[in-house]
């Protein structure tokens, strides 16, 4: 039973109900200040409840990654103090592959520029919007790309992931934070595709804001991993 | 780009009520189909895991006997007809693992709280429906490949590994203690593949349940109705809330281990496998450096928290359920709240009283085990609180309310022996034996499952729109408590007489073989064993209660019980968005029960009116 909502019905964050998923599908293609109350034709209280509903999602989705990486890096260093691990530690660290500075230097770059797109986009500059997030997508894929150089590097020089604890532990952690960061690309691209189809509406601007604070987290736990695995050792 | 504005028509409800029979009971993203997929499942999975420990009672009841149904049952197995060790702790494993994971843990949040809780803040749906969704699908991919881990054996050389020819599945218990696990077939049959599909049973579970955490908080955080302040809410939604807390900071620590114990499976590494063990006859030589304990660390980490996991829903529920039979409202609902909050709060702080016996320095223990006895401080409020609700009440002895009265029962029995187990010097001579097999079975296993039956009896009216039959739901709660109770105390009795737990046997009578200090325990071993029998035989009465309530019992009205909760102002079995569309506002506290002056003896939470009373 669909029913209309009218402008004068009052917005509070945490009241109301909704529903649905994000992605394509029923988009009103408006731009409009998000958080307004004379919502343009069309639009129902809802749309104004959803960026919450995603923003407070994926939140709590960062709480439950954070702590699948905080459980490694307590096994990280249980295994590395030889105190704790019995005795006979085997520990042997590996040597950083360079392509690494490069990867990590891509990868905070990349964290500025969808910055830059998301301000963009508020102030409603499609160009300079599109220029943005297409770099930054291309970031991405550059930062996978170089993992992939420095797992080459490494197995070159022999090393794998069962060579020793250093380097299961370089391979597991790097894999582990690239196919979370696979999922950010695979969601860049889509607003990507979506900016370039000039097909921005409400929507997709929640998912742009979802999705910069998913990369900010992600670079963050990069050089997170990064300081662990080469500067505490 | 052109700012062009299309006129769309919003709707208060996302999805339209789905027509096709795929879209509207298999892949639905509807929050009360959900609910009810989740119920079915852990009604499947808890006869699976009752069948089994049926069989392992017959073992330790009868050792050395001989059945012609397990030569059928089990060909290669239990080829001359009696539980072989590995057998049994195969069984073990599978019981223990579908029971926690697919029993209590899917029942009560998964199954009652998705379909109660967006009804009961005034919500329409959850906030992410395709999550849930695929939250679901997600479990039963691992319910499936859970139970094809029992059949690993017929399996392994599909896979190029060898058969283990007397063994089901992996036997390592549901907590899978390394180095054990990690050796794969070197440490013995059945943990090759068996642990292999085990471990990937268990991630994709953490993986369901960290979508299903996710949409329990984003909804209860952004959907409540109008009105629907946090202190209004009834005390499940603050449980079922909880939980999802839990879940979603402990499910991703078990996924951190189970991936870790994969690799030492399938990579070769070295994580959890220490250097020079000799297992099975033979060195190993491929690994080294590993930590054990680094194992029971992580898994305790998870394991705790899921214990509260199980419980804490229920008591929610038990709450909701006593206020409403009893006519009173919840005494100290604020309190309720707060110990609901501590004991899930201190739940992450206690992993180490798992492994006390594990070698831990004394100082860490005596601080896991000074936290463990705090628990008892929420707990105590709990259940002294549940009794102030019961006190001076009109209570209506109904099937929901006996077992509701039921699960406070079991939770003192259950708990007070956690007092013991929780400080060191007690612990030390009762771990591994029958006395905490009894503990945990009391209070997470039997008071979570009284929870389960309570909600069961409770809102099979609202889910189905028929009337449980309270004849035959009665029998059933006495049946199953006097059940329970002769099957769990002597254990207590037997673990203080040194009785081992994952023992396929104690003492045989027969040949002689054994430990000799229990030959005197046979007859209480084989009184608990009947007591299972009794009381396994009693929940088939259950199950015919709810086939026959489904198809014969009387229309239920819309609020039976005369609850005050929103779920009560809506038809019995409510329709597709739950509210038709019109969201309620709420204007009042979620136990006004008895309130002086008023016409009724409750107050619907959607009821307007001059004196707006709080919970507390």
């Amino acid at each position: 039973m669909p029913t209309t909502l009218t402008t004068d019905v009052e917005i509070k964050p945490g009241i109301g109900a909704g529903g649905g998923k994000l992605g394509p599908g029923g988009d009103p293609f408006g731009s409009g200040p998000a958080g307004s109350k004379d919502w343009p034709p069309g639009w129902t209280s809802e749309d104004a409840i959803e960026p919450e509903k995603y923003r407070i999602g994926m939140w709590v989705g960062l709480a439950s990654i954070l702590m699948l990486f905080i459980a490694l890096t307590s096994a990280y260093i249980v295994r590395g103090v030889p105190a704790l691990s019995g005795g006979d530690s085997d520990w042997l660290p590996i040597a950083m592959p360079g392509v690494l500075w490069f990867t990590t230097g891509v990868l905070l770059v990349s964290s500025v520029t969808i910055e830059f797109a998301r301000r963009a986009l508020k102030r409603n500059e499609y160009a300079r919007f599109k220029r943005w997030i297409s770099l930054t997508t291309l970031f991405g894929v550059a930062f996978l790309v170089g993992q992939l150089i420095a797992w080459q590097q490494l197995a070159a020089q022999g090393v794998f992931i069962n060579s020793h604890p250093h380097s299961s532990f370089f391979y597991l952690l790097t894999s582990l934070h690239g196919v979370h960061l696979l999922g950010g690309v695979i969601a860049l691209s889509y607003v990507t595709v979506a900016a370039l189809r000039m097909r921005i509406g409400f929507k997709r601007r929640t998912a742009v804001d979802v999705t910069a604070i998913y990369w900010h987290f992600m670079d963050g736990l990069w050089i997170y991993l990064f300081g662990l695995l080469f500067f505490f050792r | 780009m052109a700012d062009v504005v299309h006129p769309v028509h919003g709707e208060v409800h996302r999805h339209p009520a789905p027509t096709g029979f795929i879209r509207k009971w298999v892949f639905s993203t509807d929050h009360k189909v959900i609910g009810i997929q989740y119920w079915c499942l852990a009604l499947f999975s808890v006869f699976i895991g009752m069948a089994l420990s049926l069989l392992m009672r017959l073992q330790l009841g009868w050792p050395g006997e001989e059945w012609g149904f397990l030569k059928t049952l089990f060909p290669n197995a239990a080829e001359n007809g009696t539980i072989s060790g590995e057998l049994y702790l195969s069984m073990l494993t599978m019981h223990g693992t579908i029971m926690v994971f697919f029993v209590l843990t899917t029942a009560p949040q998964g199954g009652f709280g998705n379909y109660f809780l967006p009804i009961q803040i005034g919500a329409d749906d959850m906030a992410f429906p395709v999550l849930n969704m695929m939250s679901f699908w997600i479990t039963f991919l691992a319910l499936v490949v859970l139970i094809s881990a029992f059949f690993a054996d017929s399996l392994a050389p599909m896979f190029g590994m060898t058969a283990a020819s007397n063994v089901i599945g992996p036997i390592g218990g549901w907590t899978g203690y390394a180095p054990l696990s990690a050796l794969g077939e070197k440490a013995g049959p059945g943990q090759g593949l068996g642990v292999i599909l085990w471990i990937t049973s268990i991630a994709l579970f953490c993986i369901a349940s960290l979508l299903g955490a996710l949409n329990f908080i984003t909804t209860m955080l952004n959907m409540r109705a109008k009105g629907m302040s946090l202190m209004r809410l009834p005390l499940t939604c603050w449980a079922w809330f909880t939980t999802a807390v839990l879940a979603l900071l402990s499910f991703p620590v078990l996924l951190a281990a189970g991936i870790l114990l994969l690799l030492d499976h399938l990579a070769g590494t070295s994580f959890f496998i220490p250097g020079n063990s000799y297992v099975n006859g033979k060195l190993i030589t491929e690994h080294s450096g590993g930590s054990p304990i680094l194992w029971q660390h992580l898994f305790w980490f998870f394991g705790h928290p899921e214990v509260y996991i199980a419980i804490l829903p229920g008591m929610g529920l038990t709450s909701h359920i006593l206020a409403t039979f009893a006519r009173k409202p919840v005494f100290g609902y604020r309190v309720m709240v707060y110990a609901l909050f501590s004991i899930g709060l201190l739940g992450f702080f206690v992993w180490g009283h798992h492994m006390f016996i594990s070698g831990m320095s004394p100082y860490s223990a005596i601080a896991f085990s000074l936290i463990t006895l705090t628990i008892g401080v929420p707990s105590a409020i709990k259940t002294f609180n549940w009794l102030g609700t019961l006190w001076g009440g009109q209570i209506r002895f109904t099937t929901p309310m006996l077992f509701a009265i039921g699960f406070v029962s079991l939770f003192v029995s259950g708990g007070i022996t956690g007092l013991f187990l929780g400080q060191t010097s007690i612990d030390l001579p009762l771990h591994d034996t029958y006395f905490v097999v009894g503990h945990f079975h009391l209070i997470m296993g039997v008071a979570a499952i009284f929870g389960m039956f309570a909600g069961t009896y409770f809102w099979f009216p609202k889910m189905f729109g028929k009337m449980m039959n309270e004849g035959m739901g009665k029998l059933h709660f006495f049946i199953t408590f006097i059940g329970v109770n002769a099957i769990f105390i002597p254990m207590h009795i037997m673990g203080m007489a040194g009785a081992t737990r994952r023992y396929s046997f104690h003492f045989n009578p027969v040949t002689g073989e054994g430990l000799h200090y229990l030959s005197n325990m046979t007859p209480l071993t084989r009184f608990v064993s009947y007591a299972a029998f009794f009381t396994i035989a009693g929940q088939l009465i259950f199950l015919v209660n709810l086939v026959w309530s489904w198809a014969k019992g009387r229309k239920a009205s819309e609020n039976p019980w005369e609850a005050t909760s929103l779920e009560w102002t809506i038809p019995s079995p409510p329709p597709h968005d739950n509210f038709a569309g019109i969201l309620p506002e709420v204007h009042r506290g979620p136990y006004e029960y008895s309130v002086p002056g008023a016409p009724r003896d409750f107050m619907m939470q959607s009821e307007p009116g001059a004196a707006e009373v709080h919970g507390d």
